[in-house]
């Protein structure tokens, strides 16, 4: 027991309403360093609430819910604001700021955490954070936007400068509401490549939020090779051992957790609700 | 009617909320005097011409038409005076507080106003950044140093436009008279008075626009609301609160 490591994330029954609709519903789950979770859901299912409940932008009526070790649901708005720097998140429409320039946003976290020196760990590595913010655009591809403007890109752009804002500060859990939403399928597959080489690479762990099977399908199936510098599909073996399997899924039906379990568990599901997921071609 | 008193009285709470929180956050970390000098630039060096202007032609049309209406009872040296005390306790702290509330409320509640319309306010949140502290408290602080500075400019240059009315272009007594004069006629009073009304609706200005904008809803309609909403009731709280200070110094 005494190895087991504590969850960076936990949800105990937490509910919330919204007069007689139920936003959350007695939902209960852990989130272990390095874990993946998608979220799958139909729209108004309580996906994005939950995401935001994570970091208290959400506050809930009911049920105690932990980040990094810290309760969130006992904190003041005004204690919240260190613990949610520590969490690197990516907002539905990218939520970026458009008056800076995209290095300005990307650099925006690292100001931020400098400010309020929210993490004691990991402090700013030796150098401008210049060259970090650089680095975190080259890793999306994204260097030659550092001076341009979030309205002068593409939506996939704004999405992947996003991801680079989310992840510069290296966070060890970060939060994705809807990463590929409203992207034509190439562009969206870029995205959840992205953000399946982040994960690889430092071992982040991830909550997903999307209504697309794909997305997670190729989460819990890839891995980024970093000698090839490719994403390459895991053999068969490996995607059945479960001591390797670090990517599950949760299916949420009106503000509850209606399905939990590895990919092969939700792909042989026989609940006529969860199948629209695994079977529906977005 | 009900209704109506109540969300009145849930605004004006509100407001109350949000005032205390920008001014509690001026004694707690983290601390944006980056934004605090940006601000101060924007509001105050930014609203330097345009003030100008209005403290030289209003001082220059008192001059006109008090010098007319002074010279008929043979009182035309008490130009000077006159203009002194009404430019420094009234109409210079005022006239600029309308041009700031014009130009830097409505700047303010739009910008903020926008910012809360496409959920930059929330990233905001998201990324650990108190809002309140990061946007409403230095707008606060620097409008509240800066509207004090504005008037005193405003105040010279309309004495300097009383000035060139009533001693070049008028005649009506020598530019030492009008100095001495006008230099005398101002007492202490006038002198705190000018300066603690600027100070006061600097507060107002930021904490109006703030509030409005932070409390938009509705696309780029409501920014525009919010920004018309915010120029009226920062205008009206300027008079009200002028009222207010006048009735006070006026019983001392």
């Amino acid at each position: 027991m005494s190895e087991k490591p504590l969850p960076i994330v936990e949800f105990r029954s937490v509910s919330l309403r919204y007069g007689e609709v139920w936003a959350l519903r007695n939902v209960s789950f852990a989130l272990l360093p390095g874990e993946t979770r998608i979220i799958l859901g139909a729209a108004g299912s309580g996906k994005t609430t939950l995401l935001k409940a994570v970091i208290g932008l959400v506050r809930v009526d009911q049920g105690t819910i932990t980040l990094f070790g810290k309760e969130v649901t006992a904190l003041k708005e005004n204690e919240l604001f260190a613990l949610r720097g520590q969490a690197g998140i990516v907002l539905q429409e990218g939520g970026l700021f458009d008056s800076l320039s995209i290095g300005e946003n990307v650099e925006y976290p690292l100001l931020n955490q400098q400010t309020t020196e929210a993490r004691v760990k990991s402090p700013p590595r030796s150098g401008s954070f210049e060259e970090r913010v650089r680095e975190t655009l080259r890793f999306v591809e994204l260097e030659h936007t550092f001076d341009k403007f979030p309205s002068e890109v593409s939506g996939g752009m704004r999405r992947r400068v996003g991801i680079a804002r989310a992840i510069v500060t290296e966070p060890p859990l970060v939060l994705y509401d809807s990463p590929t939403a409203g992207l034509d399928p190439i562009t969206a597959n870029t995205i959840m490549a992205l953000i399946a080489k982040e994960r690889d690479l430092t071992n982040t762990a991830a909550l997903i939020v999307t209504h697309r099977y794909q997305d997670g399908e190729m989460m819990a199936n890839f891995r980024y090779d970093a000698a090839k510098e490719e994403l390459v599909e895991l053999s068969e073996e490996e995607q059945q051992s479960t001591a390797r399997i670090r990517t599950r899924f949760m299916v949420m039906k009106e503000g509850e957790i209606v399905f939990f379990g590895t990919r092969q568990e939700l792909e042989s599901s026989d609940d006529e609700y969860v199948k629209r997921f695994v079977r529906h071609e977005a | 009617m009900l209704r109506f008193l109540t969300s009145l009285i849930a605004s004006f709470q509100e407001f109350l909320v949000l005032a205390g929180q920008a001014f509690l956050n001026i004694f707690r970390r983290p601390h944006y005097a980056d934004d605090v000098l940006l601000q101060m630039d924007i509001i105050g060096i930014g609203s330097i011409p345009i003030t100008c202007l209005t403290g030289f032609f209003s001082g220059a049309i008192i001059a006109l038409q008090m010098s007319r209406a002074l010279n008929s009872y043979g009182a035309g040296s008490q130009v000077g005076a006159i203009v002194a005390i009404t430019l420094v306790r009234e109409l210079g702290p005022v006239l600029t507080a309308l041009l700031v509330a014009g130009r830097n409320a409505s700047g303010i509640a739009s910008e903020l106003g926008s910012m809360k319309v496409t959920e930059q306010i929330d990233a905001m949140r998201a990324l650990g950044t108190n809002p309140t502290q990061k946007l409403v408290t230095p707008r606060l602080i620097a409008t509240a140093i800066m509207l004090p500075c504005l008037t005193v400019v405003a105040d010279a240059i309309g004495l300097f436009g009383a000035y060139l009315v009533s001693v070049p272009l008028l005649h009506v007594m020598s530019g030492v008279t009008y100095w001495s004069t006008s230099w005398r006629a101002l007492a202490l009073n006038d002198l705190v008075q000018g300066l603690v009304k600027p100070f006061l609706f600097g507060i107002l200005i930021a904490l109006v626009g703030c509030f409005y904008g932070l409390r938009t809803k509705g696309g780029t309609q409501g920014v525009g609301h919010a920004t018309t909403q915010a120029v009226v009731a920062a205008s009206i709280w300027i008079f009200f609160v002028t009222f207010l200070i006048d009735k006070i110094f006026a019983n001392e």
